[in-house]
C-alpha cells in the first residue's frame, strides 16, 4: 500500500510544482478579498470569521489528531494474535461530554452570530448618509441618487466615510427582471436584489480607491459579466463628480450627424441623454458616457474602438447580452461613435 | 457453522409486526399531506396580495351542500367497511355504492362551481394570484378526489361481480384510510378557502 | 444445516438466452436485481456527470477562455448538478438500500416489490428525460435545449418570459418523475423495516444501516413533496397562466426559494445519511469492534432526520430577511451541527482500541471521516450568517459542498462498492487496483477541492461561465482543474476494476471480511429468495453470536 501511495505522491508533487511555476500574481488591491475589509460591515464579518474560524480551527485540530492517532495506534501490527480486541458497546460519560461541549461551542456562536447580524442590518440610517437606488437588470446596474438626481450605470461612485464622522452609502435594492445579488467583497456581503421586493445594503468605505464585485446570483446566460465596479472618492472629488453628473448632455453642434443617427435608430428605445428625447429606460443611461472607465457591465475597456465593436457585434464582446447588432454602415458608425465620445 | 440460532422456537412470544399496507398508505398520507401543506401556504401566503380582480368574497359561494356530501362519504365508507368485517357482503355493496354517489356529486357540485366562476364571474387560473391559487389548491384536492373516485369505482364493479369476500376487508379498510384522507383535506382547504380566506 | 447447501446451483444459468436473460432483468421485481439496476444506473451517470464537470473546468482553467461558449457552459453547470444529485447520488443510494435492507434485516424481499421496479422505472424514466433534451431545440449544437436555470431552477428565471423554449420544462418534468420514484422508495423503505424483520429483530437490535434508511425514508416522503409541489406550480405557472411565482402580478421569487430549499436542505440529508449507514457498519467490521454508542447513533439520527426540515433558509441569508429570521436559521444550522458531530465522535470511538486493517473498504471510510470533518466544519462557517454573506453565492460554497458529497458520501460509497461487491457479485475485487483507485482520488479530490475554497474567499462569485484575470483567481483555478485529471484516472481504475473483477476475480466466500450482519450469512450472491429459513436473532450481531458462542452480544447488550 506504502508504494502505490508513494508513486501517486511523487506524481502530484511534480505537477503541483509544475504549476506553481506558471502563477501570476495579481496587483493586491484588485483583489476582492472578503479579508481584506475597507468599510464597517464587511470589517464586522471579518471580525466575526476570526472568531468562527478560531473555534472550527481548533475543533479541526482536536479532532484531527484523534483521528490520526486512533488510526496510527490502533492498526493491526504484523505480529497479532487474531483475537478481537475488547467488544467496547458505548459509554454514557464520554457520550455526555462530546455532546454537552459542542452545544456550548454552539450557543457561543450563535449569540456572537446574532449580535453581527443586528449590528449590520438594523444599522440606523444616518442623516448625512447618501442614498442610492440600485437596479438589477440583465446584464448591468442601474445606479440612481434620487436626493442628487444623478442617473448612471455599472460605476457606483460613493464618497469615503471618515469614521469620525461618518457618510455611509444606504443602497436600496431592486430588480427589473430576474434575481441578482450585489456582492463587493472588500466593502460588505451580499445582498440580492429580487423583483418585486425592496432590499437594503449600506457600505461607509474607510479608504479611497476602486473596489471591485460582481453580481453572485446567477441571472442568466452573462451572469458572469456582470462586473461592478465601486469608486470611493474624497468628499471633493465625489462632489465634483455629482456636479458632473447632474448636467445634462453636452451639447456639441460637430457631431450632429451622430446624434441624428442615435436619435432616429432603435437607440432610444432604450438608452436615454438627458436633454435629447432619447428617454429609453431599458438600456443604461449614455448621458454621461465618457465618464466611466468601462462599458458593458465592465466586460470591455472604454473605448473607441471597444464602443464600436459593442455597438456592431456585442454578441463579441458579452455573448447573449440583450444589446442588439446595429448593424449601421461604416460612416454611421463613425458619426454615431463621434458622438458619443461627447457624452462626457 | 452452526445455526443454532437460526432454528425458530415455536414456544417463543409469538412475532408480531404492523400490516405493511397499513404503514405504506400512512406513509402515502404522510407524503401527500406535504404536497397539500405547500399549496395551502402557498394560498395563505397570497391572501389580498392579488394585484387586480374578482376578490374571493366578490366571487365565492360556500359549497355547504358538496362538503356535508362529501364528509358523509367518510362515514358510508367506514359503515361499508365495518359491513364486510362482519361478513355482511350486501351491505357493504350497499354503503360502497352510497359512498361512490357521494363523491361523485362532490365532484360534479366542484365542476359546477368551476364552471359559474368561469364563465358568469370571470375567474380563471390566469387571472390574479387568488386565482392561481384557488383553482390549484383546489384542483389539487379534486384530483385527488377523482383517483380515490376511480378506485371507488372499481371495487364497486368487483362487487357487482360478486368478486368481494370479507377476506378482502383489510385492503378495502387500507382504501378507506385514503378516502378519509381525502376527506380531512377537504376540511383543511374549505376552512382556508371559504372561511379565512374570504 | 447451513444456508449454503440450499443455495439454487446455477447449473443451466448460463445456457439460457441473452435475450431471455435480459428480458428478466427488466421485468424484475427482485430487490437484489433493482438495486444492482439502480447501481449501475448511477455508475453511467457518475461518468457522464463528471464528463460535464469536466468541460466546466476546463473553461475555467484560464480567465477569458473560450472553450465552451456561455450558452454550452450554463447547460452543463445546470446538467452536472441535477445529474449528480437526482441521478447518480440518489439512485446509488437507494440501490444499495434496495439490495442490503432485505438481507440485513432477515427478510426475502422489499415489502412492495413491485412498487420498487416502480420506482426505479420511474427515476430511469426521468433521467433518459432529462438527457433528451440535449437533441431538443437547436438540436446537438450548442447542448440542444438542456436546462441552463441552474439545478435550483429559481424564479423568475424559469418563467416563460425569461426561459425561452423547453429547457426548463425538461428540467421540471424529468425531476417530477424522478420524484415519484423516489417516494415510492421512501414508502418502500420504511413498510420494509417497519413491517418485514425477522422474528427477534426488534427495531433496537436491528443493524444501523437498516435505522438510517428509516430516517432516510421519512425523510424523502417529507422532501420530495415540497419539490412536487413546486413544480406543479412552476408547470401552471409555464403553461396555464399561472402566476404563482411571477413577479408582474404580485407573485414572490422568494416564495420558490422557500419552497425548493424545503425539499433541498433535507435533500442533502437524505444524500449524506446513507453513506454514515455505510460508515456505520463497515468502520466496526474493520476495526473489529461493534459500533460505538448504537443507541445515540439512533437518537442523533433521528435528531438530524427532525432538524434538517427547520434549517432550510441558511440557503437564502442574503434574500433579505430580516434580522430575526436570519439568527432562527443560525440557530437551528448550528444546532444540527450537535449531533452531527456527535456521530463523527462515535466513529471514532468505535476505532479507538480497535484492530485496524486497511482493506479498501476502511481507506475510503477513513477517508470519510476526515473529509466530513472538514466538510462539517466550512458547513459552520457558512451557516454563521454574516460570514455567509460574504462566502454565498462563492466558490467557497462550490468547495464546501463538494467536500461533503465527493468527499464524505462518494468515499464512503466507494466504500461500500468495495465492501459488498464480493457478496453482490461472488467475487472479490483486486486489492492493489483499489488502492490505486483510493490514492488518486485522495490526491485529485484535495487538489481539486481544498484549494477551491480560496478563490471563493477573494471574491470570486459560482456559476460563472468566465471570470477576469487580475483578482488573483487565475492560479488557484488551474490547481482545481488539475486535480480533476487525477480523480479521472482513478474512476478509471475503479471501473476498470469491477469489471475485471466480475469475470476474472477470486471466488467470494459468504463471509470474506469476517462480519457480523446478516446478508453475511447467505451465499456470495445470494440466492434469489435470500434466506431459505427465516433468520431469528437475539442481539445486534447474530453473526457474532454464532462464532462466539462463548460471548454472545445478547448477554451484553
Amino acid at each position: 500500500m506504502s508504494k502505490v501511495a508513494g508513486i501517486a505522491v511523487l506524481l502530484a508533487g511534480g505537477l503541483l510544482a509544475a504549476t506553481l511555476c506558471f502563477g501570476a500574481p495579481a496587483s493586491p488591491s484588485q483583489i476582492p478579498s472578503i479579508f481584506k475589509p475597507e468599510s464597517t460591515p464587511a470589517d464586522s464579518i471579518f471580525r466575526l470569521s476570526l472568531l468562527v474560524l478560531s473555534i472550527t480551527g481548533l475543533i479541526f485540530a482536536v479532532v484531527f489528531s484523534l483521528l490520526v492517532y486512533s488510526v496510527a495506534k490502533y492498526r493491526r501490527r504484523g505480529a497479532d494474535d487474531g483475537r478481537e480486541p475488547p467488544q467496547v458497546y458505548g459509554s454514557n460519560q464520554v457520550e455526555l461530554a462530546w455532546t454537552v461541549i459542542p452545544v456550548l461551542i454552539v450557543l457561543v456562536l450563535f449569540l456572537a452570530t446574532a449580535r453581527v447580524i443586528h449590528s449590520i442590518q438594523d444599522a440606523r440610517k444616518p442623516s448625512g448618509a447618501i442614498e442610492v437606488i440600485a437596479i438589477g437588470h440583465q446584464f448591468w446596474w442601474e445606479f440612481r441618487y434620487p436626493a442628487l438626481g444623478v442617473v448612471t450605470a455599472n460605476e457606483l461612485h460613493v464618497p469615503v466615510s471618515d469614521p469620525a464622522d461618518s457618510s455611509p452609502t444606504f443602497i436600496t435594492l431592486l430588480s427589473a427582471d430576474t434575481d441578482h445579488s450585489f456582492w463587493v467583497p472588500r466593502l460588505a456581503g451580499k445582498t440580492d436584489l429580487i423583483p418585486n421586493r425592496v432590499n437594503h445594503t449600506w457600505i461607509d468605505p474607510h479608504e479611497t480607491g476602486l473596489y471591485l464585485g460582481q453580481c453572485a446570483q446567477y441571472c442568466g446566460i452573462q451572469h458572469a459579466k456582470m462586473l461592478l465596479r465601486v469608486y470611493v472618492d474624497s468628499p471633493e472629488q465625489f462632489d465634483q463628480w455629482v456636479h458632473e453628473q447632474k448636467r445634462p448632455a453636452v451639447a456639441n453642434g460637430s457631431v450632429e450627424e451622430g446624434r441624428q443617427i442615435f436619435e432616429t435608430t432603435a437607440c432610444v428605445n432604450c438608452h436615454a441623454v438627458s436633454g435629447t428625447v432619447a428617454d429609453g429606460r431599458f438600456g443604461p443611461d449614455l448621458t454621461h458616457l465618457m465618464s466611466r472607465d468601462t462599458i458593458a457591465s465592465g466586460a470591455a475597456p472604454n473605448t473607441p474602438d471597444n464602443l464600436r465593436t459593442w455597438i456592431q457585434d456585442p454578441d463579441s464582446i458579452k455573448p447573449g447580452s440583450l444589446m442588439p447588432a446595429m448593424k449601421l454602415s461604416e460612416k454611421d458608425l463613425d458619426a454615431l461613435i463621434a458622438y458619443l465620445e461627447t457624452l462626457r | 457453522m452452526s445455526s443454532a440460532a437460526f432454528i425458530r422456537n415455536a414456544a417463543e412470544t409469538e412475532w408480531v409486526l404492523p400490516s405493511r399496507g397499513r404503514v405504506g398508505m400512512v406513509s402515502l398520507i404522510a407524503a401527500e399531506s406535504a404536497i397539500f401543506t405547500i399549496f395551502v401556504v402557498a394560498y395563505i401566503f397570497y391572501i389580498g396580495k392579488s394585484l387586480s380582480g374578482p376578490m374571493p368574497k366578490d366571487v365565492l359561494e360556500t359549497p355547504i351542500f358538496n362538503t356535508i356530501c362529501l364528509l358523509s362519504s367518510s362515514l358510508t365508507i367506514h359503515l361499508a367497511v365495518r359491513a364486510l368485517r362482519n361478513a355482511r357482503v350486501n351491505a357493504f355493496g350497499l354503503w360502497w355504492f352510497i359512498t361512490m354517489v357521494l363523491g361523485t356529486i362532490f365532484l360534479v357540485g366542484t365542476g359546477r362551481e368551476w364552471q359559474r366562476l368561469i364563465f358568469e364571474k370571470g375567474l380563471t387560473i390566469s387571472t390574479n394570484l387568488f386565482g392561481t391559487t384557488y383553482y390549484s389548491l383546489v384542483g389539487l384536492h379534486a384530483f385527488h378526489v377523482t383517483v380515490g373516485l376511480i378506485g371507488i369505482v372499481l371495487a364497486m364493479i368487483f362487487t357487482l361481480l360478486g368478486k368481494v369476500e370479507p377476506a378482502h376487508s383489510e385492503r378495502v379498510d387500507v382504501f378507506s384510510m385514503y378516502w378519509h384522507f381525502v376527506d380531512a383535506v377537504w376540511v383543511v382547504v374549505f376552512t382556508v378557502v371559504y372561511v379565512i380566506g374570504r | 444445516m447451513s444456508s449454503e447447501t440450499i443455495a439454487l446451483t446455477t447449473i443451466g444459468e448460463a445456457e439460457r438466452p441473452i435475450g431471455e436473460r435480459l428480458h428478466d432483468w427488466v421485468v424484475t421485481v427482485d430487490h437484489k436485481k433493482l438495486g444492482i439496476l439502480y447501481i449501475l444506473y448511477a455508475l453511467l451517470f457518475l461518468v457522464i456527470g463528471g464528463i460535464e464537470a469536466t468541460i466546466l473546468r476546463i473553461q475555467l482553467i484560464v480567465p477569458h477562455n473560450h472553450f465552451v461558449s456561455p450558452e454550452v457552459f450554463n447547460r452543463m453547470m445546470t446538467m452536472h448538478g441535477t445529474t449528480m444529485i437526482f441521478f447518480v447520488v440518489m439512485p446509488i443510494l437507494f440501490g444499495f438500500g434496495t439490495y442490503l435492507i432485505p438481507l440485513m434485516i432477515g427478510a426475502r424481499d422489499m415489502a412492495f416489490p413491485r412498487l420498487n421496479a416502480f420506482s426505479f422505472w420511474m427515476t430511469a424514466f426521468g433521467g433518459l428525460l432529462l438527457y433528451f433534451s440535449f437533441i431538443g431545440g437547436n438540436g446537438l449544437y450548442g447542448a440542444g435545449a438542456a436546462p441552463d436555470v441552474g439545478w435550483w431552477a429559481y424564479a423568475p428565471l424559469t418563467s416563460r418570459a425569461f426561459s425561452v423554449g423547453h429547457s426548463t420544462d425538461f428540467w421540471t418534468l424529468a425531476l417530477l418523475a424522478s420524484g415519484v420514484g423516489s417516494i415510492g422508495t421512501g414508502v418502500n423503505f420504511i413498510a420494509t423495516i417497519l413491517c418485514m424483520r425477522c422474528p427477534g429483530m426488534t427495531l433496537g437490535k436491528m443493524p444501523l444501516l437498516a435505522w438510517l434508511n428509516l430516517v432516510v425514508g421519512g425523510m424523502v416522503i417529507l422532501a420530495i413533496s415540497p419539490l412536487t409541489a413546486a413544480q406543479i406550480m412552476l408547470c401552471i405557472d409555464r403553461y396555464l397562466g399561472g402566476h404563482f411565482f411571477d413577479t408582474q402580478a404580485g407573485g414572490s421569487a422568494v416564495l420558490w426559494m422557500h419552497f425548493f430549499w424545503i425539499f433541498g436542505h433535507p435533500e442533502v440529508y437524505i444524500l449524506v445519511v446513507p453513506a454514515f449507514a455505510f460508515v456505520s457498519e463497515i468502520v466496526p467490521i474493520f476495526s473489529r469492534k461493534p459500533i460505538f454508542g448504537y443507541p445515540i447513533m439512533v437518537a442523533a439520527t433521528i435528531a438530524i432526520g427532525f432538524i434538517s426540515f427547520s434549517v432550510w433558509a441558511h440557503h437564502m441569508f442574503t434574500v433579505g430577511m430580516s434580522s430575526y429570521g436570519n439568527s432562527f436559521f443560525v440557530f437551528t444550522t448550528m444546532a444540527i451541527a450537535v449531533p452531527t458531530g456527535i456521530k463523527i465522535f462515535n466513529w471514532l470511538g468505535t476505532m479507538w482500541g480497535g484492530k485496524i486493517q486497511f482493506k479498501a473498504p476502511m481507506l475510503f471510510c477513513i477517508g470519510f471521516l476526515f473529509q466530513f470533518l472538514i466538510a462539517g466544519l466550512t458547513g459552520i462557517m457558512l451557516g454563521a450568517a454574516p460570514f455567509n454573506w460574504q462566502l454565498s453565492g462563492s466558490y467557497f460554497v462550490v468547495a464546501h459542498f463538494h467536500y461533503v458529497i465527493v468527499g464524505g458520501i462518494l468515499f464512503a460509497v466507494f466504500g461500500a462498492f468495495y465492501y459488498w461487491f464480493p457478496k453482490m457479485s461472488g467475487r472479490m475485487y483486486n486489492e492493489t487496483l483499489a488502492k490505486w483507485h483510493f490514492w488518486l482520488f485522495l490526491i485529485g479530490f484535495h487538489m481539486t477541492f481544498d484549494f477551491m475554497h480560496i478563490p471563493g474567499i477573494l471574491g470570486m462569485p459560482r456559476r460563472i461561465y468566465t471570470y477576469e484575470p487580475g483578482r488573483g483567481w487565475e492560479f488557484w483555478n488551474l490547481i482545481v482543474t488539475i486535480g480533476v485529471l487525477f480523480q479521472i484516472a482513478a474512476i478509471l481504475i475503479f471501473v476498470g476494476n469491477l469489471l475485471w473483477s466480475l469475470f476474472k476475480g477470486d471466488p467470494a466466500s459468504s463471509d470474506p471480511w469476517d462480519a457480523w450482519t446478516l446478508e453475511w450469512s447467505t451465499t456470495s450472491p445470494p440466492p434469489e429468495y435470500d434466506f431459505a429459513t427465516l433468520p431469528v436473532v437475539k442481539s445486534r450481531r447474530p453473526l457474532w453470536d454464532l462464532k462466539h458462542p462463548e460471548d454472545p452480544d445478547w448477554k451484553y447488550e
